[in-house]
């Protein structure tokens, strides 16, 4: 029997991914996603649900599919999408209800897209995080204190329910040819906002990787906490060169009034980045990698195929995906019987 | 766009082919434009430093080794020395020293003050700074099998006042025999003389320090020396004392590596072995030297 997964977020960059690359796995049943709103890609087999943020029909939900697995990529790490309230009750409370529903339920397998801005990002961490480590100091920034909220949520339904294999990914910044994120803005900008004096490694993965990270974890039932960022760390002068692009930098101190003045004009620089920009962060991705997880990316990779499709976009126009998608001819490739399938 | 993997294209009900091993992942593209490794150290600045502190530590201090052959010239090992003068210059004597004479890499450790100072933190990071964490000495010793320099005193070596110098400090709470231990490699020794001289404090400013986060706020002697001179830059420049440094025995330590604790004992009475080495080997290089400037 094949499973049948329930992915939070269906609306969202990551849960619409997430879904459409289980459509194309064979062993997964049936794949039910949640959100406010519907998804922004085309999905064959998913059935979209409408609900709100806090799942409050999800116990109801997780009863009447009894769905084996979660896949719970609804976490804002992004702070200047949104106000602080609307990404606690997304963040924190949602998770609390999902977990609230998913105890003692049919789910067994339980996937959690985390941050590595639960580490947080001072002068005195260490190169690299490993899974292990906890923060030297609480956290500072609002989506910080948030995902630290959620990681802890999600460690107390790991412990009441010892019979769900729970993972959690931690993922650095991700970059890529779609996903649109603060670091991709500021790095579509003509100059790229640095902090002067200071130069830290910053460390990247690429979408597909986050993707296929999640996939591999389910098809692997892999439990624990992974890492997940591309190899190598490279300092910011050099993400700005291979963009091709010199750098800005802002004053060493007082940065909070000049990326307040900067937002006026478009460019959200939140908080946390400011920090990473003066240290930098690195995870150590060798945990997964000792799973069998293969990179399609290191970090400069993810750099160079972010820029090279942002010029092509701003070259060509917005190229889509590769064809415009037409309802009615795909239903027929889908369902006609004049379409001869071959089995691949 | 994410396509599915090969596993997951499998169609069920097929037959399944015998299991090969999939051929070794080809090599990842990594468009790297910089020559900074993980830890922030650039080949290319460090190049640049020796170059430019090459006629200091030839002509202005006149560096002599003793026992160089002592220091590892491949595996890892953990260097520690006497930390001394307000602005260290037994730092980069060091590092300039074992990099030109052994063609090694060092990496020299210190906290996280420097990290904080723009510019300056770049630049001690790009010439081979690192932060002094346990994770980052691990990975240097046991990983990497690198050169890697402590100064177990900490900024309480600098921070002394010249009536104190060249009597050693507490060396910390011995975290560095702890990572040696962890990391199975020796430690070597290295006691300096004439860092103590090329910047005496005269008195420290405690309030003055506290008020602006630094670990000590000293009046040199170079302040007041070079001071009318050279204006503020006076603060920078050391004086001309004669550098000796002998390197001591390297202690190896009979347990495996990789232990999640070692016993606090042994590990205390190790660094203070190793603090008493240094110190008597400073005591007896004192009782040679006949004069501060010429050694």
């Amino acid at each position: 029997m094949g499973k049948r997964v329930l992915v939070t977020g269906l609306g969202t960059f990551w849960g619409a991914r997430v879904a459409k690359a289980l459509e194309a796995d064979p062993d997964v049943d049936v794949i039910v996603g949640l959100d406010k709103v519907e998804p922004t890609i085309e999905l064959e087999r998913t059935e979209y649900v409408k609900s709100d943020e806090n799942y409050s029909i999800l116990s109801r939900i997780v009863e009447a599919t009894q769905v084996d697995t979660i896949v719970h990529t609804f976490l804002v790490v992004d702070s200047t999408q949104m106000r602080a309230r609307t990404m606690h009750e997304i963040n924190v409370i949602g998770t609390m209800n999902l977990f609230a529903a998913a105890t003692d339920s049919s789910v067994r397998n339980v996937v959690v897209k985390s941050s590595s801005y639960v580490y947080g990002c001072a002068p005195a961490d260490p190169v690299w995080f490993s899974e292990d480590m906890t923060r030297r100091s609480p956290p500072k920034h609002r989506v910080e204190r948030s995902l630290t909220e959620v990681e802890s949520y999600v460690r107390d339904f790991a412990v009441d329910n010892p019979h769900v294999a729970v993972t959690m990914l931690r993922f650095s910044n991700v970059l890529g040819p779609e996903l649109s994120t603060p670091l991709s803005r500021m790095l579509e900008l003509p100059l790229v906002p640095s902090v002067f004096g200071f130069d830290p490694r910053f460390q990247f993965v690429h979408e597909d990787d986050v993707v296929r990270a999640m996939l591999f974890v389910l098809d692997h039932d892999l439990a624990g906490v992974f890492n997940v960022a591309g190899d190598g760390l490279l300092p910011w002068s050099e993400v700005a060169s291979i963009c091709g692009k010199l750098t800005a930098p802002l004053p060493p101190i007082g940065q909070g009034l000049f990326t307040a003045a900067l937002s006026r004009f478009g460019v959200d620089i939140p908080p946390e980045i400011v920090d990473l920009l003066k240290y930098g962060r690195g995870l150590d991705n060798g945990r997964l990698k000792r799973a069998g997880f293969d990179y399609t990316h290191t970090s400069a990779g993810a750099v160079r195929a972010f820029i090279e499709s942002l010029r092509l976009k701003r070259t060509v126009g917005s190229t889509g995906s590769d064809y415009q998608y037409e309802r009615e001819v795909e239903d027929f490739f889908r369902r006609s019987p004049a379409v001869v399938r071959r089995t691949r | 766009m994410v396509r599915p993997t090969a596993e997951s294209a499998r169609v069920p009900g097929q037959l399944l082919p015998v299991h090969v091993p999939a051929p070794a992942a080809p090599e990842l593209d990594d468009p790297r434009t910089s020559d900074v490794d993980e830890w922030g150290r650039s080949e290319r600045t460090r190049e640049m430093a020796r170059a430019l502190f090459a006629p200091f530590y030839d002509h202005w201090f006149r560096v002599e080794w003793e026992g160089l052959e002592k220091i590892p010239a491949d595996g890892g090992a953990l260097l520690v020395a006497n930390h001394a003068a307000a602005i260290p210059s037994d730092a980069p004597v060091i590092m300039h020293g074992i990099e030109t004479e052994l063609q090694r890499p060092v990496y020299g450790l210190a906290d996280e003050l420097f990290k904080k100072m723009p510019v300056v933190g770049t630049l001690w990071s790009r010439a081979g700074g690192v932060l002094a964490h346990p994770d980052n000495a691990y990975r240097l010793l046991r990983e990497q099998q690198q050169l890697v320099l402590a100064f177990p005193e900490g900024s309480k070596g600098p921070g002394k006042t010249f009536d104190e110098r060249y009597q050693l400090r507490r060396f910390g709470r011995a975290g560095f025999v702890q990572i040696a231990m962890r990391a199975g490699v020796p430690v070597v020794p290295i006691a300096v003389v004439g860092a103590e001289e090329s910047m005496p404090t005269l008195a420290n400013l405690a309030p003055l320090a506290k008020a602006l986060g630094l670990p000590y706020a000293p009046v040199t002697a170079n302040m007041l020396a070079f001071g009318p001179l050279l204006g503020p830059l006076g603060a920078l420049l050391h004086f001309p004392a004669k550098i000796k440094l002998r390197v001591l025995d390297p202690v190896h330590f009979d347990v495996p590596p990789d232990q999640p604790r070692y016993s606090r004992s042994k590990v205390m009475d190790e660094a203070e072995s190793i603090r008493q080495q240094i110190q008597d080997a400073l005591y007896e290089m004192l009782r040679a030297r006949a004069s501060v400037w010429r050694g």
